[in-house]
């Protein structure tokens, strides 16, 4: 993609996650340094932002601060909306403006935004999963909130690399038989450590439950298709985009082993994941 | 039964058959089902072209051992189902050019 040509303002940090960098613009001091302390480990440099942003740190006038996520596109311009902030993107200007409270979580939530709206472009997708690297090799591990991300990341051994406990990030390598592969992303849950900025290729997925006995069962393609769909992030329901994500979710499961994970929470499952 | 109705799959989903099922997923709602055998056919015989009733002749009575007037009573009942559900269109006239993107996959 095309850089900015544009000059880097006084206060201005890039957050690179998944090779995607995206320049984050604010006249606010305090807001610059809980940025770069929280996305550490996916500043980047300002010469490879592809995507700019300018927050004004001002509550949005919401008529409910507590309102649910939002995402339309209108005439080719994304706007988002939340309680705590408004953001409005448009993707072939590749600038954008958030108006948010000042607080971390908004920020976060639009770079999701924004980074669904782009996998869904590119056979991609953030997923409600924790994923790994082990012997030059990724792994998922998804399920609902408490099935176990948080509990198999922290139990993680030595050699494996966390890419996140929480949020994953996965792109198709090039052609579908070329496979997938797993980014590190700074979206964490409650580990509330982010993972490693680094990439593999993704060799299976499991779906999490917690049980009696350590477990590995194949997934029939249908049923995988279905959980991998529960599990994707994706905000925008226009038709293009749900028809693009749907997509995805299937050539996944045609393309990525699908197995379902049951286990004791101690540190002998990894022993299966090699 | 003298009328005659055309049914066809909406473009408003988007549709791919994963092992031997089907799966929809509406791009209006986003609400995804998974089609049954006969809802299947049904579905990929939709073409907007083809009467019900030879659908129903064609595809379905060669697939199952029903009664034909009982097979075309339930796959009316079906095809309104599937239409309140967004899944497919319905009419007395043949409806044109309006297929969602469908791939097979094993």
């Amino acid at each position: 993609m095309s850089q900015l040509a544009t000059p880097v303002a006084a206060y201005s940090v890039v957050i690179a996650i998944g090779g995607v960098a995206v320049r984050v613009n604010t006249s606010d001091k305090n807001f610059l340094a809980m940025l770069y302390n929280r996305y550490a480990g996916f500043v980047g440099d300002h010469a490879t932002a592809e995507f700019e942003f300018d927050i004004d740190l001002r509550q949005p006038e919401s008529a409910d601060p507590e309102a649910d996520v939002s995402v339309t596109c209108l005439a080719g311009r994304w706007v988002m909306q939340r309680g705590d902030f408004r953001a409005e993107w448009d993707p072939r200007s590749r600038r954008g403006h958030i108006r948010q409270s000042a607080n971390p979580y908004a920020i976060d939530a639009v770079l999701r935004i924004v980074h669904t709206l782009l996998l869904a472009r590119q056979s991609g997708f953030l997923m409600h999963s924790a994923s790994a690297i082990r012997n030059g090799r990724a792994f998922l591990f998804a399920g609902v909130s408490g099935a176990g991300k948080t509990t198999i990341s922290r139990l993680a051994p030595t050699d494996a690399t966390l890419l996140t406990d929480e949020i994953s990030y996965v792109r198709r390598a090039g052609e579908p038989e070329q496979g997938y592969v797993a980014f590190g992303t700074p979206f964490a849950g409650e580990l509330a450590k982010s993972g490693e900025n680094t990439r593999a290729p993704l060799a299976a997925l499991y779906l999490l439950a917690k049980g009696a006995e350590n477990r590995i069962e194949p997934v029939r393609a249908a049923d995988a298709g279905r959980e991998v769909l529960a599990n994707i992030l994706f905000f925008a329901h226009d038709r293009e985009t749900v028809q693009s994500v749907f997509q995805t979710a299937c050539d996944f499961v045609h393309h990525v082993p699908v197995y379902r994970l049951t286990f004791v929470p101690d540190a002998r499952v990894w022993e299966l994941i090699r | 039964m003298s009328r005659k109705l055309y049914v066809a799959r909406s473009p408003r989903i988007a549709a791919r058959k994963l092992g031997e099922e089907m799966l929809v997923m509406s791009a209006v709602d986003s609400t995804l089902f998974t089609l049954n055998p006969t809802a299947t056919i049904l579905w990929q015989a939709a073409d907007g072209a083809t009467p019900l009733d030879e659908i129903v002749e064609h595809k379905i009575c060669s697939e199952f051992d029903v009664n034909p007037d009982e097979a075309l009573r339930d796959a009316e009942t079906l095809a309104n189902d599937l239409a309140t559900r967004g899944i497919l269109l319905i009419s007395e006239q043949p409806i044109g050019a309006a297929k969602p993107r469908l791939q097979e996959s094993a």
